[in-house]
């Protein structure tokens, strides 16, 4: 009994150790935070959010004294609470306009290009649409993989969430104003949508660019080619980007979380979350 | 009837933890209320759900939640009813000591399992046999009537062997079968508890959120047939909430789990209220 008490004390030991080094070993990026605290408020667009959450937690973690806050609200929201100082960072996922900069004088800082692809399953024969077919299958105009080239059999639409950023760019820049139809399902996640798409023949969705995978196909959408390469070179042009703005120049806390996000420990979170880092535009 | 003084402190807790069951139901209540009154423009009974216009309309999730759990109970009630009959002895011996076993075992199974099985089984069935997605109110209302099976037929055991103890010689002395006894006495009289049962299923399956957000497609509208899709009231608020969106969704949101609760509350009321053959 004596021995497996010493044992289990040395295994809990080395776990410790273990954890503390690699602790100490991730500090690199986080060093610029070390004399600063207080709290930092982000809110915005909701595409944002895992980037954000997982960079406060890092930070939050190494230095306990600072506290970060991270919430959504959509692109609108974040440009009027950092315009009016009530948070630190807002996020969009669009450019922001002439008047906005104008009237809170504001700094942007693009840190990630999202990029949508509309997916089928790889059974499907169609493999290219046009965004207008895109936009009729979503309003329940074309009901039948006939009408577009392939075998016989309804199509199930499937779509996402009300607050999904993916969602918000697939409509932006591929179907525009069109009414959606009552009957689309609803999956409530990336990997929820390459479920669906993955086990039915007759399915279409859309998910990141970054979840598309041998088990679902990405589809031609008017000539351009879905892939991060193409997203990043500007050839395949459903994509955004993600927008860090802060009223007049970053200092202190912001700055430093900013920086964090630029650093190669920020492109890591970009890219783990299926978006694709850009370099700070100087 | 009570005829012990129970110690301070049972006495105390017990306080305590209705104090917090009620402070649960009271925050809900005035919640929903609240946000009902000030959600004047935003039609939340409705059947128009379009947040970018400003229409938050949940009446096809209400229709949803009611039509998911009412045939859910049917479906699972009946099915319960049948297993305590074999648990009884309607069948062979080994068939009851197997379907004990396995009842008892679904009752630690947690939901998500039984959604994901189903997202993979029972899903592409319907869509390959019936047609439409698979993802639909057929696929929801299998998966809760046999989620529901295992906690009715458990607490209809219960009385159903008390009940059947009492009366089982006496029936025999009559020269009753056990068939007979079983459907003609034993059943009627335990008619509270089969009733409570149900209540308690149709409870679990109003509330039920991860099966009808994975299985019933989560589509707005009103489903017609059972291979519609349909979006519940618990879906709806679950896929609502991961999009931390702030606003007219989450006055929505309230008034949804006040009905929930609303309509938990009415089946209790209700199962009270059916008198049931007191004891022989």
């Amino acid at each position: 009994m004596k021995s497996m008490r010493k044992n289990t004390v040395v295994a809990l030991f080395s776990v410790l150790l273990l954890g503390l080094l690699a602790a100490v070993s991730s500090a690199a990026a986080l060093d610029a935070f070390k004399d600063l605290k207080g709290t930092l408020d982000i809110a915005g667009g909701t595409a944002h959010i895992p980037v954000m959450k997982q960079a406060a937690q890092d930070i939050m973690v190494a230095y306990p004294e600072i506290r970060i806050t991270v919430a959504g609200g959509g692109s609108g929201v974040g440009v009027k609470q950092v315009g009016e100082g009530l948070v630190g960072i807002g996020n969009t996922g669009r450019p922001l306009k002439e008047n906005e900069v104008a009237e809170f004088g504001l700094e942007t800082f693009p840190f990630a290009i999202d990029g949508v692809a509309v997916a089928v399953n790889p059974a499907n024969q169609v493999k290219e649409l046009t965004s207008a077919q895109i936009a009729d299958i979503y309003a329940g105009r074309i009901t039948d993989w006939k009408e577009l080239g392939g075998d016989t059999g309804a199509i199930n639409v499937f779509g996402r969430e009300d607050g999904s950023g993916t969602r918000e760019t697939f409509t932006e820049k591929v179907i525009g104003k069109t009414e959606l139809a009552p009957s689309i399902n609803v999956v409530s996640s990336n990997g929820a949508m390459k479920t669906a798409i993955a086990q039915d023949k007759r399915a279409i969705g859309y998910v990141g660019i970054g979840h598309l995978e041998p088990s679902i196909a990405g589809v031609i959408i008017d000539g351009m080619v879905p892939s991060q390469e193409n997203a990043a070179n500007g050839s395949y042009k459903v994509v955004r980007n993600l927008f860090m703005n802060t009223k007049g120049k970053p200092t202190g806390l912001a700055a430093a979380f900013i920086d964090y996000i630029f650093s190669p420990e920020g492109a890591r979170i970009i890219e783990a979350s299926g978006y694709i880092p850009l370099p700070k535009q100087q | 009837m009570r005829n012990f003084s129970a110690p301070l402190w049972l006495r105390a807790l017990a306080l305590c933890i209705g104090g917090v069951l009620s402070t649960v139901f009271v925050f809900i209540s005035f919640s929903a209320l609240e946000a009902l009154w000030r959600s004047e423009g935003l039609h939340l009974f409705s059947a128009v759900w379009s947040p970018q216009n400003g229409h938050f309309g949940i009446l096809t999730m209400i229709h949803a939640s009611l039509v998911l759990s009412l045939s859910a109970l049917c479906c699972g009630w009946l099915l319960s009813v049948g297993c305590c009959c074999v648990l009884r002895g309607l069948g062979p011996k080994w068939l009851a000591v197997l379907l004990g076993f396995a009842l008892r075992f679904m009752t630690s199974i947690p939901t998500v399992v039984y959604g994901f099985t189903a997202v993979f089984l029972l899903v592409p069935l319907i869509r390959e046999g019936l047609g439409g997605s698979g993802f639909c109110w057929l696929a929801a209302c299998v998966m809760l009537s046999i989620q529901g099976v295992p906690t009715m037929t458990l607490v209809m055991d219960e009385a159903v062997r008390a009940v059947s103890a009492e009366t089982s010689l006496t029936s025999a002395a009559l020269g009753i079968t056990p068939l007979q006894n079983l459907s003609r006495v034993v059943l009627p009289t335990a008619r509270p508890w089969l009733l409570s049962a149900a209540v308690l299923g149709f409870g679990r399956a109003l509330g039920d959120t991860l099966l009808p957000t994975m299985l019933a497609g989560n589509a707005v509208q009103f489903a017609a047939s059972p291979l519609d899709s349909m979006r519940t009231l618990t879906a709806h608020i679950g896929l609502v909430l991961s999009s931390d969106i702030g606003g007219g969704e989450n006055l929505s949101l309230l008034v949804a789990g006040g009905l929930l609760l609303l309509g938990s509350i009415m089946a209790s009321l209700f199962a009270r209220r059916v008198p049931g053959k007191k004891r022989i």
